[in-house]
């Protein structure tokens, strides 16, 4: 079938949607950015394929009706057990690369006992894999780097100190293996490792695996379906060169604005906070930009910032706005600078303001900044579409509404939990029209 | 009376007009830039005296009566920013308790008197006799020449020009510059100098003037074409050279202007768009008004931006920073002194705000423009202030988009390159698509619709 | 009957916390026909619009307690904050008490800001009000009073009602009696900082921007009275000339931060409209013209005026520190500042060639961080008892 796909090359993730011809969406992927920028697009083009592909399991298992009443639970083992399919490659991979680094002089005598625990280090890895897929699973990212490394810490702390060997040398080789292995796309795997998948959900779930083709044949269907890619647009700045033809590329405002016309057609502003800049757009009711500010030179009040006040406060990211919702006094804090965050945090607690209104003070102030960014671009129309990170972040939304209502009166915002694909869906649909509408011809495969 | 200078004889200078070629403009003024960096190194050598003086509301008319050789602190720091002396200029003054926000004109200025006056050209920049302190459409002028008397030890003479709060010129302003001229500044200058001012003599200069305004205007006018010849920002940033600085009122202008004027009625008539430093620009996709001065560390780089994406500037506000000709005004001989007073009131950034917007409005009509760029430049508070209640003014009246982006004159440290391209490229994409969007309304094909 | 500091302080306070200026709103109700014309700073010649029957209001931006929203639309950054603050304080309403905007020649923005404001409240009187860069009678002179006539016409207008000459006369006596009490003011703390807290004289010279001067003036006197009838405790402070607050005020907490930090501010250049003019100006004889010569001869200095001979430059500042007794300067200055930050250094290395310690930091109006101002305060105060030169 005919895809398009938008790639979005954010400072923090890159996105991918794939969309059919009809423009509905049929996948995202999501990855971490790296330094190989060909690589995260690959990546992210490949976990959305990827999400097609389910999301077509999906369907062909529900028109079947082999499964019926146990299919997301199906579907679910099976994506569980494909990560973990995915997961055991990468992770026979880091520790060949490992073992690579940690070989020749690097660490002289001390090279054999490294060696040593590495093995041990990713046997016990490996043992415990399928434990970090398992249905009740939580975790802090689904991101290879973060899952790999948080387990290859702990793991590596223990076994270091079993062995008597030094940590920081197990922490040396990591970090000298784990871009390259991030960096390395597993293309050719997909197949193998979904059946592999299968055979392990079969056996998870017997009764599953006794209706036998009536599940296996969709799926062998939709496997072998191929999806082609049309045409392909990206987007992203800040790099010398993106890794897509001038020609297929669109600048993240234009796909930004036009991704969130497609969530929610009134549309007239968007607002998006990302990681490092904050962007107010606003569209006419084509989803064609008609202006647009952004403030990317310092990263205050974006999604950074939020991120050095988590570690100064020693939470997640995402417990920031939860803590929020739970003050009861206002305080007014007057700068959202990054680089004074640390201090303007203790010298609040020190005159003993409560966290919890340190933080509400902070996701006003940060989203004050935003309204100074949408009051330049022209203020606040309605529909008003907010993406990005921080979208999801309920004492935000909360002081976003509070301020809106306060400076615009009523208006309908809209919010959306998959917003962080905004620009990547813009993109998708900005090659759907390229294509369909406007004739473009699919370029040859690079 | 002892005079302690040998002054040259009181001539305006004859020199013999050069055979034409073919992109002398070009050559042209580029010779007399450094022509005039030479002049000042060996100045004092030759028993000349230096005044020192500002862009906007810059009499070289009147200081060429003097004998004088002219130095302008604002162009030798956007050459030390076009050579990429001006970083490490403005890192000294800052280390030598200069604010980091503040002009950085001001600092590469400072900065470079503090690595021992060596000029852009790498020849020597004296210190000035006189700082001419033409206090014209900008506050920070006053404290720059403050700063440069108190560090050199020289002699500095106020020209207040007052500022058009009310968007016009009144006798009470225009009789106050001519004041200051008469009883203060021409004073100031004939003790300095040791030469005695001749009003005929400012006539003769002003005469000159009046040919190379007009040549200038015809040039700059010439981007109301389709294609337009020039590049009224980039492009202009040549044009305007010889005529903000050193160079008015002199024989050497007049053909320097001359020769421009021929070479841009040629490209006129072959059909031909502006010469970039990338080679012409041969499909014209995009045509901009520019308001703002531009960035000159990254200059030719952002020029590239432009060039990549088809997109010309047809008309500019900083092309009328050192005086306003294009609606009317040229200097004139049989009222020299009122006449300076009037340029001086003219420039673009004394005049006030509602002005200045009728200036761009006015611009994107005749020069039939797809929308307005803003480049704000943090240094420069003059032009700065407010442009985001310019830009929406003008997208008022005009209904057409305006952009804004954000750098500085001369430190490179203000200058991100991937924001300010990210910007532009949404830019023209926005324009591109709304056009796509209109010719597909006017075809009478069905809309896009979801 | 007297009142008490306490009493005066919590009228001061109200006055200087009130952003929608309820006490201009009372005057203008009070009878029938009354104008107000606002003015930013450095200084306008009040007397004129006094002398036309109306109030003159000086509007120092919003403070900290002045959430800015709209303001920000029309500012980038690099760009202080008074700007802003004045504009929200326009858009949202708090000025409609005012008939008119006057804008002094301070800086390129404040310049700037007069234009826009001619676009964004075109029902209202704007002028950009010139002050002269030449102090020769014959030149600045004539200009100036050329400029003060054309604004006693403008009023004129407003009021339906031409200005006399002797209204202006009789409006300098008023300002010349106000400037004097506040020059007893000023020479007051100086002599008893300990009596007169800057935090709270601050509020006292405030209190002056929105009050008629008649009683302004009286409100200093019984200020003087009360606190000198109230002896409070002298402490081993610092004495010091705060210079550069003449524009965007800071947050009060920063002046108290300063104090509580060990420094007594003995001068300082908050609010130069009140103490522009040096000495009474003559009330007999063309007012305009003694105004001119007033301004021209006889009035402060500040960054935004001009100094016509290289010798000039910092005298002012040391007479200053001389006159107050001061032992050093701070130098405080609104961030992106230019008449504040362009002239810091050509002041400081007058001190430095006088050997008066200074120490120097940049604040906005709505600074939230009072304690590196107050660990900097406080190590300056400390430098100067333990290695001042006897």
């Amino acid at each position: 079938m005919r895809c398009f796909i938008g790639i979005d090359l954010g400072s923090t993730t890159t996105k991918a949607v794939v969309m059919d011809e009809e423009r509905r969406v049929l996948g995202r992927g999501i990855t971490n950015s790296r330094s190989n920028y060909d690589a995260a697009a690959a990546i992210a083009k490949q976990e959305a394929l990827l999400n097609a592909r389910f999301h077509l399991f999906r369907r062909a298992l529900a028109g079947s009706g082999a499964l019926n009443g146990r299919l997301e639970d199906f579907i679910g083992q099976l994506e569980r057990d494909f990560r973990l399919e995915q997961f055991l490659e990468q992770l026979a991979d880091l520790e060949a690369t490992c073992r690579r680094n940690a070989e020749g002089t690097r660490f002289g005598d001390s090279a054999e006992g490294v060696l040593a625990a590495l093995e041990e280090v990713f046997r016990r890895l490996q043992v415990e894999a399928p434990g970090l897929f398992a249905p009740a699973a939580k975790r802090k990212s689904d991101f290879f780097r973060d899952i790999a490394g948080s387990r290859y810490l702990a793991v590596g702390e223990a076994v270091a100190k079993e062995a008597g060997v030094r940590y920081d040398m197990l922490l040396n080789v990591f970090d000298r293996s784990i871009i390259e292995v991030e960096n390395r796309v597993y293309g050719d795997s997909i197949k193998p490792h979904l059946l592999a998948a299968l055979a392990r959900t079969f056996k998870a779930q017997p009764d599953t695996a006794s209706r036998g083709d009536a599940v296996r044949a969709p799926i062998q269907g939709v496997l072998d379906t191929a999806l082609e890619e049309t045409y392909v647009v990206g987007t992203g700045y800040g790099r010398a060169r993106l890794p897509f033809s001038k020609e297929h590329i669109r600048s993240e405002i234009l796909c930004h604005g036009l991704g969130a016309h497609v969530m929610y057609p009134s549309t007239a502003t968007v607002l998006d906070i990302g990681g490092q800049d904050t962007k107010a757009i606003q569209v006419d009711a084509h989803g064609i930009v008609e202006s647009f500010q952004m403030n990317d030179r310092c990263a205050a009040g974006c999604g950074r910032y939020l991120g050095y006040i988590a570690d100064e406060m020693n939470m997640g990211l995402h417990e920031l706005g939860p803590l929020a919702m739970k003050s009861t006094k206002t305080i007014k804090i007057n700068s959202t600078c990054t680089v004074f965050a640390g201090a303007e945090l203790r010298d609040r607690l020190s005159l003993g303001d409560k966290r919890e209104d340190i933080m509400a003070g902070l996701h006003r102030a940060i989203i004050l900044r935003a309204m100074s960014i949408l009051a330049r671009s022209g203020g606040i129309r309605n529909e008003f579409t907010f993406t990005g990170g921080v979208a999801k972040n309920e004492a935000a939304v909360k002081a976003l509404k509070a301020l809106v209502q306060e400076n615009y009166g009523a208006l309908t915002l809209n919010i959306n939990p998959d917003s962080i694909y905004t620009g990547a869906l813009g993109g998708a649909t900005f090659a759907q029209r390229a294509v369909v509408e406007e004739g473009k011809q699919v370029e040859a495969k690079t | 009376m002892n005079t302690p200078v040998q002054p040259l004889p009181p001539q305006p200078s004859k020199k013999p007009v050069a055979p034409v070629q073919k992109e002398d403009a070009m050559l042209l003024q580029k010779e007399m830039i450094n022509r005039n960096y030479h002049e000042l190194a060996v100045a004092h050598d030759r028993g000349k005296r230096i005044c020192a003086t500002f862009v906007p509301g810059n009499l070289n008319e009147l200081v060429m009566c003097f004998d004088f050789a002219r130095s302008l602190p604002e162009t030798n720091a956007l050459q030390s920013g076009l050579r990429k002396k001006s970083g490490k200029f403005i890192m000294d003054a800052e280390r030598d308790g200069h604010s980091e926000d503040v002009c950085t004109y001001v600092k590469t200025d400072l900065g470079m008197m503090l690595n021992g006056d060596v000029g852009p050209t790498g020849e020597p920049l004296p210190k000035p006799d006189i700082l001419l302190l033409s206090y014209t459409g900008c506050f920070t002028f006053m404290k720059w020449f403050e700063l440069v008397r108190q560090k050199y030890g020289c002699e500095a003479t106020m020209l207040h020009v007052p500022y058009q709060g009310d968007g016009r010129v009144s006798k009470n302003m225009r009789d106050y510059v001519v004041k200051q001229l008469k009883e203060t500044v021409i004073p100031a200058l004939e003790r300095v100098s040791g030469v005695k001012f001749d009003i005929d003599r400012l006539r003769e200069y002003i005469k000159e003037s009046v040919k190379a305004e007009e040549h200038l205007v015809h040039v700059l006018q010439s981007a109301k074409r389709r294609p337009t010849p020039i590049d009224g920002y980039f492009g202009a940033v040549y044009y305007i050279g010889p005529i903000f600085t050193a160079f008015r009122g002199t024989p050497e202008a007049s053909q320097y202007y001359g020769v421009l004027r021929d070479e841009i009625d040629q490209r006129v008539r072959e059909g031909k768009g502006p010469i970039t430093p990338e080679g012409e620009l041969t499909e014209e996709k995009y045509r901009l008004v520019v308001e703002g001065p531009p960035n000159w560390t990254s200059f030719r780089d952002f020029w590239k931006m432009f060039y990549d994406e088809g997109a010309v500037v047809v008309a500019s506000t900083y092309s009328k920073v050192g005086g306003t000709y294009d609606f009317g005004f040229r200097h004139d001989p049989d009222r020299p002194l009122e006449s300076l007073a009037e340029y001086c009131l003219g420039c673009y950034t004394n005049l006030n705000f509602p002005q200045r917007i009728d200036m761009i409005c006015k611009y994107i009509e005749d020069y039939q423009a797809d929308g307005l760029l803003i480049n704000s430049i943090k240094s420069c508070n003059s032009f700065s202030a407010g442009q985001l209640l310019i830009l929406r003014e003008v997208e008022k009246r005009t209904g057409k988009p305006a952009a804004f982006i954000e750098s500085d004159l001369v430190d490179p440290r203000y200058f991100s390159a991937a924001n300010i391209k990210n910007r532009l490229e949404s830019y023209f994409q926005m324009i591109k698509a709304k056009r796509v969007a209109a010719q597909a309304a006017t075809a009478g094909a069905s809309t896009t619709t979801h | 009957m007297t009142q008490t500091v306490q009493q005066l302080m919590a009228q001061c306070e109200a006055l200087f916390e009130d952003l929608r200026f309820g006490v201009v709103k009372e005057w203008k109700a009070a009878a029938p026909g009354r104008k107000a014309i606002g003015y930013m700073p450095v200084y306008v010649p009040r007397e004129i619009i006094h002398a036309a029957g109306m109030l003159p209001v000086g509007i120092l931006g919003g403070g900290d307690q002045l959430e800015v929203i709209q303001g920000d639309a029309y500012y980038q950054s690099y760009i202080c904050r008074i700007p802003r603050s004045t504009i929200e304080l326009g858009l949202s309403g708090r000025l409609d008490c005012l008939d008119g905007m006057l804008f002094p020649s301070i800086c390129d923005v404040i310049r700037n800001l007069s234009g826009m404001w001619q676009i964004l409240f075109k029902d209202k009187y704007v002028k950009y009000f010139d002050v002269p860069q030449n102090f020769e009678d014959g030149i600045g002179g004539d200009f100036y009073i050329h400029e003060m006539r054309l604004l006693c016409e403008d009023l004129g207008k407003l009021a339906d009602k031409p200005l006399t000459d002797d209204a202006l006369r009789a409006s300098i006596v008023v300002y010349n009696e106000n400037r004097r009490a506040i020059r007893e003011l000023y020479a007051y703390r100086a002599a008893k900082p300990w009596q007169a807290p800057t935090s709270e004289v601050y509020l006292v010279l405030r209190a002056g921007m929105v009050l008629p001067p008649e009683a302004h003036t009286r409100l200093v006197r019984d200020y003087i009275a009360a606190t000198e009838a109230a002896p409070r405790p002298k402490r081993d402070n610092a004495r010091v000339v705060l210079t550069g607050a003449f524009c965007e005020q800071p947050p009060l907490g920063l002046i108290k931060s300063i104090e509580m930090a060990g420094c007594y501010i003995v001068d300082d250049d908050f609010m130069l409209v009140s103490r522009w003019l040096l000495e009474d100006v003559p009330t007999e004889g063309d007012p305009l013209e003694n105004l001119s010569k007033a301004f021209l001869h006889c009035s402060a200095t500040t960054a935004s005026k001009y100094e016509m001979r290289k010798e000039e430059k910092g005298q002012f500042l040391m007479q200053s520190v001389s006159k107050a007794g001061a032992e050093g300067v701070i130098f405080a200055a609104p961030s992106f500042c230019d008449p504040a930050l362009l002239e810091r250094p050509m002041l400081q290395a007058v001190l430095a060639r006088h050997k008066i310690p200074y120490t120097a930091f940049k604040y906005a109006e709505n600074t939230g961080q009072m304690a590196p101002i107050r660990e900097q305060a406080g190590t300056f105060a400390d430098s100067i008892k333990l290695w001042s030169a006897a």
